[in-house]
């Protein structure tokens, strides 16, 4: 891979605060190495802003490998940039080319309020997840991991759908700011695994009936969710959801 | 001074149950009146909150992440292991002990190993039964693949993400408490002392991350979940988060820290490509499985791998280590690599790299697989083609990850890898109920130090991690706090919690006034590179006496010089990293101290005074068969308490994996 330098012109989002007014700040950046990380990229900024005696750029970012779900950046009008099935993280300089101007912004959701900056709270997701996304079994209730044999393609698709790293890219790649893939995959994996079947109907009712109370937004199918997430979570995860939710809204009785 | 209060009756296999049969127990009513504060909510600290708060007892959790989901476990690549014997390959309790005791070069304490070998099984069963999809056989059941150090099959795993399965599996577990109002859960909130009473911990200080305000917290016991310190080298496999903070808070209130010089360098890393670099990327253990190592056999051979004939290559971990060929230990392992390289057969641009390379396996799989389809001439290019499905099927995320990273295609060109810090054996000393020496504190997982030695195996420490959580702690925590449940609920205007409010306060206004001119990662990366440098794959007596003289005086230029953005009561990332990046430049020289004691090379401490013939680590247990348990006595002052090390079962030989 032939390696380049690069000069580049970024307008990232910058907002003290969550009540504060936020807005565009245009920043130079020289010599970017098309090897480096794009987060690599806002280090050396950031390097710069600190020498200069300004502040830096707040953002999310943890395990920089692409499974922690923590980085979460609006690049150039898509979430996670222009790499397809690749987080933020995992996005690399070789994306780009001398002279482009690269927008930054943050999650943009109701649901996401801005802390600072690109950093967002997601905090509704782990409620969502309070609301149903388990397994009600206790420490030391368990029998032997092989009395329960499990179809292997049960198992693989429920293990596509346990890959969402709650990134929030789907609400953020969403119109109108829907929860559902990410709800749908938790579903999904609980509901086509044996062990989920007792409290099958519940989550799903549960798990909806948080999202929206979260404000998150209805689904209307357009499924730019899928074609942002950096773990390829499918849309028929949103299919089955609404399998669930249907037929527990029927049947379920209490 | 140190008791490990390893029970003293019976014999080593009977030593648990029987602590268990022993052990006093709180009664529901009290238990709902004892508050525990739990510190940290990766595989150890999600584990611990749930399994506690399923119990009834009043749980607080600490994470300095946005959700406690995003702890490092996740990162966690190939797998758990557990003496199931699901593949009739010999397993047993006894064998994963004593592979681990061994794999750890000696340096474990038996029984606390015994003990992890023998709820190994438990885990697999409680994961199962959260919903953790393992990857499994067509007839239903759990798959198992190896890892290094055993001759066995141990390990389950889901694809190259074990580690996100199991802490999901676990977030959730902790969730659902969360519901149920057992648990308290704090988010983006760091942990910055321990409060003692009485010489008890009785609580922390933490600050709240997004408003910068200081809180305290009373808890009954308090429980230090916070990982390991390989961050101490800043360019590691961990994430850049992980820090030490929580455990040298409490290394400087009195509990001793064990073992700080055992670190575990990884041998199969994305090499560094640039001073860019922030971090490293690990490519799982699980690929050796599959993957065989070489070099070329000529120095300095530039021509591309696909040009270099099977004959002029070195498949130097097979030539060495006949009997377990690429699946030796990591730090023999990575060793090994380290002397290719220093040799000049090293590969890519910087020569800091060795092969790892599929074309062998995959036309394996192929055959297998046009075999199972029954085609009878299948040409070359479609068994490739074949075995690059199941390859992608066990790797798959992997091998993306090595193509986003390096701009190579893994399955057409061999990966480049080189070793990088990836663990720490070292961390908090705990006795058999995992208490430190500090009454009603305790550590769990990588935060402690008692169960890998000086090495520790592949898919271990997710094993760990969850042992400690699910079915250690509930145990010994209640044999703890019976004898505490007339204490009430201290409140926080305590005199205790004050002073330590008050000391807290005093470090951030410290680090906010220096005002200096260079930033938190300029010493960071100077304290990386001494670590690195003179403390990392070999060590030696001159370099880790430079390395303390060069650390002092450079955390002496941070408390001058370091600059600091912004303010104290904000959102404030810089400032989260000085306090860390403090904590760093104190236990850095810790490991050097305790690297220049240990005269011995065992695991992955390798001295090069102490080798054998064969360039191998060679220990001296006449004189260091102990773990090193340090305790602070003030900056640059540690005192040595030595827990001498007992073997009933194994006994301790020159390890050999010829």
């Amino acid at each position: 891979m032939e390696h380049y330098n690069m000069n580049l012109t970024l307008k990232v989002w910058r907002q003290k605060n969550t009540d504060a007014q936020g807005k565009f700040e245009t920043y130079p950046v020289s010599g970017i190495s098309s090897e480096m990380s794009f987060l690599e990229m806002f280090d050396v900024l950031n390097e710069r802003l600190i020498n200069e005696g300004k502040e830096p750029i707040a953002f999310d970012h943890d395990c920089r490998e692409g499974i922690c779900g923590a980085c979460s950046m609006h690049i150039n009008g898509r979430a996670h940039g222009p790499w397809a099935g690749t987080t933020t993280c995992q996005l690399h300089m070789r994306a780009f080319k001398d002279g482009d101007t690269v927008t930054v912004e943050p999650w943009r959701a109701g649901a996401f309020p801005v802390v600072k900056d690109l950093t967002v709270d997601r905090g509704a997701f782990d409620r969502i997840i309070e609301a149903g996304g388990y397994i009600s079994v206790n420490t030391g209730n368990a029998q032997d991991a092989n009395c329960l044999p499990i179809n292997k393609d049960d198992a693989d698709a429920a293990f596509a759908a346990a890959a969402c790293i709650g990134c929030g890219a789907c609400v953020a790649a969403c119109k109108n700011s829907s929860a559902m893939l990410f709800l749908s995959a938790k579903v999904s994996q609980l509901s086509l695994l044996p062990q989920g079947q007792p409290e099958r109907k519940s989550r799903a009712l549960n798990m909806v009936a948080q999202m929206d109370k979260e404000l998150f937004g209805s689904c209307t199918n357009t499924g730019a969710c899928e074609a942002e997430c950096p773990k390829e979570i499918s849309l028929t995860n949103i299919a089955r959801l609404n399998r669930e939710f249907i037929s527990a809204g029927f049947t379920y009785e209490k | 001074m140190l008791d490990s209060k390893i029970p003293k009756e019976g014999a080593l296999g009977k030593k648990w149950e029987d602590y268990k049969g022993h052990c006093k127990l709180v009664n529901p009513a009290n238990k709902r009146n004892m508050e525990i504060i739990i510190v940290g909510t990766g595989l150890a600290g999600a584990s611990a909150a749930a399994s506690l708060g399923e119990l009834g007892y009043k749980v607080k959790a600490f994470c300095f992440q946005d959700s406690p989901r995003r702890a490092h476990s996740i990162a966690a690549q190939g797998g758990i292991n557990a003496a199931k014997n699901y593949q009739n390959d010999g397993d047993s309790v006894f064998r994963l002990f004593y592979d681990t005791v061994k794999g750890g070069d000696y340096r474990a304490r038996e029984a606390n190993v015994h003990r992890l070998a023998e709820v190994s099984g438990n885990i697999i069963d409680q994961c199962v039964a959260q919903g953790v999809p393992f990857a499994r056989e067509y007839g239903g059941l759990l798959s198992n693949r190896s890892f290094g150090g055993t001759q066995v099959q141990r390990t389950f795993y889901a694809a190259g993400q074990t580690g996100q399965q199991l802490l999901l599996g676990a977030y959730s577990a902790l969730e659902r408490q969360i519901a149920l109002g057992n648990v308290t859960m704090y988010s983006r909130h760091e942990m910055l002392e321990i409060v003692t009473i009485d010489g008890k911990a009785r609580g922390i200080i933490a600050r709240d991350l997004i408003t910068g305000k200081l809180e305290r917290h009373f808890g009954h016991a308090v429980l230090l979940c916070s990982g390991g310190y390989g961050n101490v080298f800043y360019l590691s496999t961990n994430a850049m988060g992980s820090n030490v903070t929580a455990a040298w808070k409490a290394t400087r209130k009195g509990a001793f820290f064990g073992n700080p010089c055992f670190t575990q360098i990884h041998p199969t890393c994305i090499p560094v490509s640039g001073d860019h670099q922030s971090k490293l990327t690990l490519m799982s253990e699980s690929l050796r499985n599959d993957g065989r190592i070489w070099v070329p056999k000529k120095q300095n051979d530039n021509r591309k791998p696909s040009d270099i004939p099977e004959e002029e290559r070195d498949y130097y971990l097979e030539r060495r280590y006949p009997a377990f060929g690429n699946l030796v230990p990591r730090d023999v392992a990575s060793r090994a690599a380290k002397e290719r390289c220093d040799a000049g057969y090293g590969v890519g641009s910087s020569k800091q790299a060795v092969y790892l390379d599929f074309a062998f396996n995959m036309d394996r799989y192929g055959r297998i697989e046009a075999s199972k389809r029954q085609i009878s001439n299948a040409t070359p290019e479609q068994i490739r083609q074949l075995g690059k499905e199941v390859v992608a099927e066990k790797y798959g995320n992997l091998f993306d990850m090595y193509a986003k990273i390096t701009g190579e295609n893994p399955y057409e060109v061999p990966m480049r890898i080189y070793p990088a810090v990836h663990y720490t054996m070292g961390g908090l000393w705990v006795d058999y109920e995992l208490m430190t020496s500090i009454t009603g504190l305790y550590a769990l997982g990588e935060a402690n130090f008692s169960d890998h030695g000086a090495n520790r195996l592949g898919a271990s420490a997710l094993m760990q991690g969850l042992a400690d959580g699910y079915f250690v702690i509930p145990y010994t925590m209640g044999n703890y706090l019976a004898d505490d449940i007339r204490t009430k609920e201290i409140p926080t205007d305590h005199p205790a919690f004050v002073e330590a409010e008050k000391n807290v306060q005093a470090d951030i206004d410290k680090l906010m006034n220096i005002k200096g001119t260079k930033s938190v990662d300029h010493f960071h990366k100077a304290l990386g590179k001494i670590m690195w440098d003179k403390c990392g794959m070999a060590r030696n007596e001159k370099g880790l006496k430079e390395a303390i003289t060069e650390i002092q005086q450079l955390r002496a230029e941070f408390w001058k010089d370091v600059r600091v953005p912004g303010t104290a009561n904000e959102f404030n990332p810089e400032l989260e990293k000085a306090g860390r990046v403090a904590d760093f430049l104190e236990l850095g020289e810790l490991m050097c101290v305790d690297a220049l004691n240990r005269r011995e090379s065992c695991g992955g401490h390798f001295r090069e005074e102490s080798q054998t013939d064969e360039g191998e680590a060679k220990r001296d247990d006449d004189n260091f068969s102990y773990v090193a348990a340090w305790e602070y006595k003030g900056p640059s002052q540690f005192e040595l308490h030595k827990e001498p090390l007992v073997f009933e079962e194994c006994k301790p030989t020159q390890r050999s994996y010829k």
